[in-house]
């Protein structure tokens, strides 16, 4: 555990919230083209996070067996169009070195030409693989992939001067669907999102996807809400989750059950075929356990006040909010 | 020189290993890292960015991109050039130079049915690291080089490429070339995408005709290389921030004029390829000769690359 600095010396942080990747910086939030070097260490009020492209956390084999089961239900969760084999082949190679370099003491990679040997003692498994040989690793090189890092996967191709999802494994989805995204262009995926063609944040993002040369990393986070710990809240389990956002209103536990989603997007421009990588982290912590750190408090209770009503509605936090603005000021007067 | 771009400082230095001269104007140089790390992987078509004699100068990389052991360029010898080819030609086994990470500016598509690969002497360069991409991926790819009697290094590697989805004609004549050329023009499949190398009469001429048949421009793509010597433009003003007023003659750049003047820009290509030497402009239309910026940036007259690009207007303010 790591001390919080200042008035709060004394009180230690709870478990797990040192390495939270907390993602309001100042009191006031709207949408910007909030991108910003990979690795770059980042400070919080409960310690850090940041130095590492993919992130091993002690959720990792929960997280893992969830996908699989996600993915044996509902095959659509990964696509690849054909064309995409050396891009995902250029994907896979990339985190695996990644890994490897990150974690030396769980990961290892041996490569010699087009064949490589990859051990990852967390699953006590290893496995020789060709680059290129789609059946020399367990499910091709998207899939298995998925099954070696906690992160969603998004593969954008390059051309037509524009970036198309023509790739991916994507269980963990807030609010949108893989099997639908998939063959669009990055610009009619971000089409729904208000103010942003206003203010020009995704178009910019996308000029700065387009000219990203080959080995560059980037990241960028973005934040919702999801009630209790549910990871896979995409379109296609609606039915399982959506009831849930009326019904936590009439629940006394609220702040134990409300989530604060943070997604930490890294943005990789691959080495080989230029395409662009999509690593989507989520992270999910109750609102009861963020507001132990008194400095997140106060932030989360000046950015939810503040927020505009329309940006609101679309992170689909609009209905809460009143509720979590008295709870984090400390005047809950729902009945218990 | 100025303080090295941003590309060069965050790049590579590589020590030459192997020196191979194919003749008098055209030698092939092997280069590793010179702190023996591996070398990044790259983009097929990419260029080196290498600081050589008093400038930098572009080299298209010729493996094929995947985990390279070593970067291999070619260089002709140009002795009406600016120096940089004299330079290279100078190096030898344990020279070490400066050089940028690999950058891809020529990449294929991924989608493409076929890739249709033009070559014009020594233009090879690029088209030979595509069509070793397409021999490892299994992709489709027919490839036309033409050379000079006696110039034509990397014909006998191209040829040990071909095989069943990989065609190579290596040509030593116009004539026949552009007879070849016609052939595929006429015969490639839909979705095919050609992409040309050579020297500016010989892309004018393949992308000339590639447009007579009705290729859409979406699936023409050329890397020029050589400088396509722009005309020398009308004489304009540039006013900076501080109220400094520098004009810019007729044949002279933007950016050399503010060189000229002690303000440096940072700046690599200085082709309008790179993007390095980019000004805001605050009032003024700009005159854009570039490659680098999009349409939709151009007609926003927000940024001016300053190594070619000209004013609309008698003034331009610029920051940088």
């Amino acid at each position: 555990m790591t001390a919080v600095t200042g008035a709060d010396a004394a009180r230690p942080v709870p478990e797990g919230l040192e390495r939270f990747p907390f993602p309001l910086t100042e009191d006031a939030y709207r949408y910007s083209t909030n991108v910003e070097p990979a690795r770059k260490p980042v400070r919080t009020a409960a310690g850090g996070w940041g130095t590492r492209i993919i992130d091993i956390d002690g959720h990792y084999d929960g997280e893992l067996r969830e996908r699989a089961a996600i993915l044996q239900r509902d095959p659509s969760r990964m696509a690849l169009a054909p064309h995409m084999g050396p891009a995902a082949w250029d994907a896979l190679m990339y985190c695996l070195e990644c890994l490897a370099r990150e974690y030396p003491d769980r990961m290892g990679l041996v490569r010699e030409g087009r064949r490589f040997a990859w051990s990852n003692r967390l699953q006590d498994l290893r496995v020789d693989g060709v680059i290129g040989d789609d059946d020399s690793v367990p499910g091709g090189p998207l899939t298995f992939l998925a099954g070696q890092i906690q992160e969603d996967i998004a593969l954008l191709d390059k051309r037509e001067g524009a970036l198309w999802l023509d790739g991916g494994v994507v269980t963990f989805a807030s609010n949108w669907s893989m099997a639908f995204d998939v063959g669009m262009r990055f610009l009619e995926i971000h089409g729904p999102v208000p103010r942003v063609h206003e203010e020009r944040v995704i178009t910019r993002a996308h000029d700065f996807l387009m000219r990203m040369q080959p080995g560059e990393a980037y990241r960028r986070t973005n934040w919702s809400m999801t009630v209790d710990r549910r990871l896979d809240v995409s379109t296609e389990t609606y039915p399982e989750w959506g009831s849930s956002r009326t019904e936590v209103l009439e629940d006394p536990r609220l702040p134990q059950r409300l989530h604060l989603r943070v997604e930490v997007q890294h943005l990789i421009a691959l080495p080989h075929t230029g395409a662009v990588l999509f690593l989507i982290r989520t992270y999910l912590e109750p609102f009861e356990r963020l507001a132990q750190i008194p400095q997140w408090r106060a932030r989360l209770h000046a950015v939810l006040s503040e927020l505009p009503q329309d940006m609101a509605d679309y992170k689909g936090l609009a209905r809460y909010r009143p509720r979590l603005v008295q709870w984090l000021a400390g005047e809950d007067t729902v009945r218990r | 020189m100025t303080a090295l771009p941003p590309a060069l400082r965050d790049g590579l230095d590589l020590m030459v290993t192997e020196v191979c001269r194919y003749s008098e104007r055209l030698v092939s140089l092997r280069m590793r890292a010179a702190d023996e790390r591996p070398l990044p992987s790259y983009v097929p078509g990419s260029h080196l960015a290498v600081a050589c004699g008093d400038g930098i100068n572009a080299y298209s990389l010729t493996g094929s991109g995947l985990y390279p052991e070593r970067y291999a360029v070619s260089v002709r010898l140009d002795a009406a050039g600016a120096g940089g080819s004299v330079a290279m030609h100078r190096l030898r086994p344990g020279d070490v130079l400066r050089s940028s990470r690999p950058r891809s500016q020529f990449a294929p598509v991924a989608q493409a049915r076929r890739h249709l690969l033009l070559a014009g002497g020594i233009g090879v360069t690029p088209i030979l690291s595509h069509a070793r991409a397409a021999h490892e991926w299994g992709t489709s790819a027919d490839v036309l080089y033409v050379h000079r009697p006696g110039e034509g290094i990397h014909a006998a590697e191209l040829r040990e490429l071909a095989g069943p989805q990989l065609s190579v004609a290596c040509l030593t004549s116009r004539e026949a070339f552009g007879r070849a050329l016609r052939g595929r023009l006429a015969g490639s499949p839909l979705g095919t995408h050609l992409y040309a190398c050579g020297p500016e009469p010989f892309m004018e001429a393949v992308l000339r005709a590639a447009r007579e048949h009705g290729w859409p421009e979406g699936r023409l793509h050329a890397e020029s290389f050589g400088a396509a010597s722009l005309d020398p433009g009308e004489p304009f003003g540039v006013k900076l921030p501080d109220g400094t007023r520098i004009p810019v003659p007729a044949g002279v750049s933007l950016l050399e004029a503010l060189e000229s003047a002690g303000r440096a820009v940072p700046n690599m290509c200085r082709q309008g390829v790179c993007g390095q030497c980019a000004l805001t402009v605050t009032a003024g239309r700009p005159l854009h000769r570039d490659h680098y910026l999009t349409e939709a940036e151009k007609e926003e007259n927000r940024l001016i690359m300053s190594c070619v690009s000209r004013s609309l207007d008698r003034e331009l303010e610029v920051r940088p």
